[in-house]
């Protein structure tokens, strides 16, 4: 960073669209399937016909809640539905039903961990300001062009209208692309664990809306706001805001001004550019939905839904370095995902080393993991058979090359490491006896090498253990076989 | 013929469903060309259902209540299958994939459609003049308008073309036409009866309700629509008591308020005053006691009501844009103009004047001055009403201030015609339920209606009030003559 950059520090704020899993639309019993043909999972209430009417879908309701709760939002007595107003024609109604002034949840916060390559990490306090609900719109398709402008004519798809949303809105607490970043991914991880979402940001499960100013130092007032849209991955996220800080300082530092907009973030050309003037900001002339009563949610079924919410990835990851040991980064890691977090306590309540277990799983587990595209649900290498191979090497049945080398089996096809090892005869050669014999018959094999040791040539033990490994095919436990080698080599 | 008497005729075989039916369509053939009431007649298919009817008369089979007791619905009903236009060439082509519910449960009781009936364009009106469609003519003079917006339900049960008919009330749009009319017509309280499948003006107003011409009529096919219905929101899950057997109680001891502030409206016809309290002296020597009340609010209905109306029917007609279906305006050059062409072509001129009014009052900046100021004056209506009914147990107004008006009288002046609605607004406003039912005839043998108001899901009351007046006065038998009233 150069001393000019130094000098100002970036505010931003995010608004995050969450998709809600729920099988039917927030107000109709369509299907929300994705991917489908376009107009297949429409029904006349999504259609907006006339004499229509919506009716809250009880399972958005619980999806929201218990989203707000691991937000640590409070959730409103009483909230509302309003109408949000424009003539657009992927907007079946030519309004929106979304929540105005009455949100479902209202003050809450995250900590967010930022870790950055080559950069301590360290803990973030970031506040949420609010937590809504409301309808997605439909998709317009342009032919002749990629937007409505300069297209021969339009075909809209209502498959997504109608779809429920939960709108995050962030605290402008952000300073960095990279804090940017972390807490969307955070939320994405949050939604995922809870499962109220997929957070898909490439099917727009997920989608983040940025807004960004820049001001000299950390006291001076807020700077002109920019909003930036179209970012498809967290890293498009912080590269889209590193972009436009130095965009928006650039400016400044020119002596012009930074207009007040919309811009879109172009992957390709991995730069901002401007969409639309936000100078005459829209009249949405919101006003409460008629059709849709006020909301309540009982304190019992607060209390029921806050009792089904899992622990939390934060709750995990302070609890693996303090419970655990393990290091701040391992404990990241193996939160990532509730069902690998969840695959590592079920090895660790069996095995006794969760640093041991924690490799093993990052490694070639979380490799095989990745690369076949399954769950850790569907790993036929059960959380029990890891513990039990773990257990194998500790008590010297067997070594860590011979784990590694029986560990696809069991990747591929599960089992139990001791059938395996036993089936295979992998067991380790640990009888002090048999080793004994096995090391007379190696010193008398190499007469030579025996008088050179004796001689002052220590090197040559490393030659022994290697002759002796050879001879059994490692399977030879290492320890004592040095321990008898050097004391009949001595001896 | 009542209902009842029906049933038993048909039960015991002095008359057939199909007889019945095709007395009606008879009765429609010669008296539409003059009144127009109905948009459509449905004549096949409700000759089909009396077929089936007698099928189960003739195998003995029970019949449900309704049976073969022909109605009519307002446009603005979704009938599936059935062309539902709002009478708005927007619609003019629009064929639901779904029934509503207030209709379904009516087949589901038997009961046969015989039509569709005219009304202002999207129930936006008091006359039944601003139908894209032609106007309806007033049975009682046909030079006279029906009243609006529900005008051809009401015209068409007073004609004789159907026994009961289906109407929707966001300001007076039942009540009113019913006065106009001379027949009984209901508003039931906010939520009562299911809005699914009704297409909305105005939606926390809008509100189904019966025209029959007898109150026992009413009440029967009341019974029947009402009810918590899951597909809406603001259906009020309470369960619906036997309408038809309160009838008869007596009156002896009720408190009935008359609010002073309808009393005085300066446009209150002299004949409708005399005709009204003359109404309300008859129930005092049937034993009820009468007492004024005040409702200081009542008159700022009208103005708050041109203004949460008009608010939320900017949003609901929103989506009639030429995009999914309905008029589209043809050789647009681009989306706006597509847009913006197709609403222009296919509202009229006072469906136009009523989103601009909306879209104004919730626009930046005057949503507070407006609509919320709306909302609160509705609020203090609201505790008006609570407040009488802590000492009296209905309030009985004028239906109207005047009986039915020449047509084209107020076709140039919006808010002459906007005041005809006084009088039946502040029921909306606070979801009470009410209803109009004939107490009197003018110098010009025009029909005169009195209103009923009774506390919220207190339909029961408002009935058998109606229903004991209705016995005691014979407004009916005693009527002056009118060629198109049977």
């Amino acid at each position: 960073m150069s001393e000019v950059e130094a000098a100002w520090e970036a505010v931003i704020g995010l608004e995050t669209h969450i998709q809600l899993g729920t099988d039917s639309k927030i107000f109709s019993p369509a299907s929300t399937i994705f991917g489908e043909d376009p107009n297949t999972h429409i029904d006349p209430i999504v259609c907006g016909l006339p004499g229509t009417l919506p009716v809250l879908n009880q399972k958005v309701l619980e999806f929201a809640v218990k989203a707000a709760m691991a937000l640590n939002l409070k959730i409103a007595k009483h909230s509302k539905f309003d109408r949000k107003q424009y003539f657009y024609p992927d907007l079946p109604k030519n309004y929106q039903i979304s929540q105005f002034d009455q949100p479902i949840a209202e003050d809450g916060w995250i900590e967010v961990e930022v870790a950055e390559k080559g950069k301590d990490s360290y803990l973030k306090k970031v506040g949420i300001e609010r937590l809504h609900m409301e309808e997605d719109a439909g998709k317009l398709v342009h032919a002749g062009s990629d937007r409505l402008a300069g297209s021969t004519h339009s075909l809209v798809d209502y498959n997504r209208a109608g779809v429920a949303l939960a709108e995050i809105v962030s605290m402008p607490d952000l300073r960095t692309g990279r804090e940017a970043s972390e807490y969307a991914s955070e939320i994405r991880r949050i939604v995922r664990y809870l499962g109220v979402s997929d957070g898909n940001m490439q099917e727009g499960s997920l989608r983040c809306d940025v807004n960004i100013s820049v001001r000299r130092g950390s006291e001076a007032p807020f700077g002109t706001k920019v909003e930036i849209k179209n970012m498809n991955s967290f890293s498009a996220i912080q590269k889209a805001c590193e972009y436009e800080i130095q965009r928006q300082i650039k400016l400044y530092e020119s002596g012009e001004k930074v207009v007040q907009e919309t811009r879109l973030w172009d992957e390709n050309k991995q730069n901002t550019r401007s969409m639309r003037s936000k100078e005459g900001s829209s009249d949405y002339r919101y006003f409460p939905d008629p059709d849709l009563g006020p909301i309540e949610v009982s304190h019992q079924t607060c209390e029921a839904w806050r009792a089904e919410l899992p622990e939390l990835p934060v709750a995990k990851r302070h609890r693996y370095v303090s419970e655990f040991g393990l290091s701040s980064y391992d404990a990241r890691v193996l939160t990532d995902e509730r069902q690998m977090a969840e695959y590592f306590e079920d090895a660790v309540s069996q095995a006794s080393d969760p640093k041991a277990v924690a490799n093993w799983i990052q490694g070639d587990i979380a490799a095989h993991v990745n690369a076949k595209r399954i769950s850790y649900s569907a790993l036929p290498l059960t959380p029990e058979n890891l513990a039990e191979m773990i257990k194998l090497i500790e008590v010297g049945k067997i070594s860590g090359k011979i784990a590694k080398e029986i560990l696809p089996e069991l990747l591929e096809k599960g089992g139990s490491p001791t059938l395996i090892v036993e089936q295979r005869g992998l067991g380790m050669i640990s009888d002090p006896q048999l080793i004994e014999e096995l090391v007379d018959e190696l010193l008398s094999a190499h007469p030579n090498e025996v008088a050179s040791f004796r001689g002052g040539k220590n090197k040559l033990q490393g030659f022994f253990v290697g002759q002796l490994m050879k001879k059994t095919g490692g399977k030879v436990d290492p320890k004592l076989a040095n321990q008898i080698l050097i004391k009949k080599l001595k001896g | 013929m009542f209902i009842a008497e029906l049933r038993q005729q048909l039960k015991g075989g002095e008359i057939s469903a199909r007889e019945l039916i095709e007395h009606y369509l008879g009765r429609i053939e010669s008296v539409e060309n003059t009144l127009h009431a109905y948009l459509e007649v449905t004549a096949e298919r409700a000759l089909a259902e009396a077929d089936l009817i007698d099928q189960m008369r003739a195998e003995g089979k029970p019949l449900p209540p309704l049976a073969g007791v022909p109605i009519a619905v307002k446009d603005n009903l979704c009938t599936q299958g059935i062309r539902t236009s709002c009478s708005s060439k927007m619609l003019e082509k629009f064929v639901p994939p779904y029934e509503s519910t207030v209709t379904k449960r009516l087949w589901e009781a038997g009961a046969v459609l015989l039509g569709k009936t005219n009304l202002d364009e999207f129930a936006m009106g008091s006359s039944t003049e601003t139908s894209a469609f032609g106007a309806t003519s007033n049975p009682w003079d046909p030079s006279r308008v029906p009243g609006g917006s529900s005008g051809g339900s009401a015209a068409a049960v007073a004609a004789g073309e159907c026994i009961a008919a289906l109407g929707s009330d966001t300001g007076g749009s039942i009540r009113q036409p019913a006065s106009f009319c001379g027949v009984v017509g209901v508003k039931p309280t906010y939520g009562r009866v299911s809005r699914w499948g009704l297409v909305a003006f105005a939606s926390s107003l809008d509100q189904v309700g019966p025209f029959a011409t007898n109150v026992a009529d009413a009440a029967e096919i009341l019974k029947v629509i009402s009810g918590h219905d899951p597909l809406d929101s603001t259906s009020i899950n309470a369960s619906v008591p036997d309408y038809c057997s309160s009838l008869s109680n007596s009156v002896q001891g009720l408190r009935i308020g008359l609010i002073k502030e309808c009393f005085e409206q300066k446009g209150l016809s002299s004949e409708v005053k005399t005709s009204v309290m003359t109404a309300a002296n008859l129930l005092q020597s049937l034993g009820a006691e009468l007492l004024e009340v005040s409702c200081p609010r009542f008159n700022d209905g009208i103005a708050t009501y041109y203004v949460i109306a008009p608010s939320e029917a900017s949003a609901n007609l929103a989506r009639y844009d030429g995009v999914k279906y309905g008029y589209r305006s043809e050789g647009a050059n681009n989306l706006a103009e597509m847009t913006s062409r197709s609403r222009a072509e296919g509202f009229g001129s006072e469906v136009q004047r009523r989103i601009l009014i909306g879209t104004y009052a919730l626009s930046a900046g005057y949503g507070e001055a407006y609509y919320k100021k709306a909302q609160q004056v509705r609020t203090l209506i609201r505790r008006d009403f609570e407040k009488a009914f802590d000492s009296v147990d209905i309030l009985l107004t004028p239906t109207s201030p005047t009986t039915a008006f020449s047509a084209g009288k107020h076709a140039n002046d919006p808010l002459s015609m906007y005041l005809a609605d006084l009088l039946t607004i502040p029921a909306n406003l606070a979801g009470l339920p009410a209803l109009s039912l004939p107490c009197g005839f003018d110098g010009s043998g025009l029909p005169i209606g009195v209103q009923l108001i009774s506390n919220v899901l207190e339909e029961s009351r408002l009935l058998n009030v109606a229903h004991q007046y209705e016995q005691a006065a014979e407004v009916m038998a005693n009527r002056p003559k009118a060629n198109l009233v049977p």
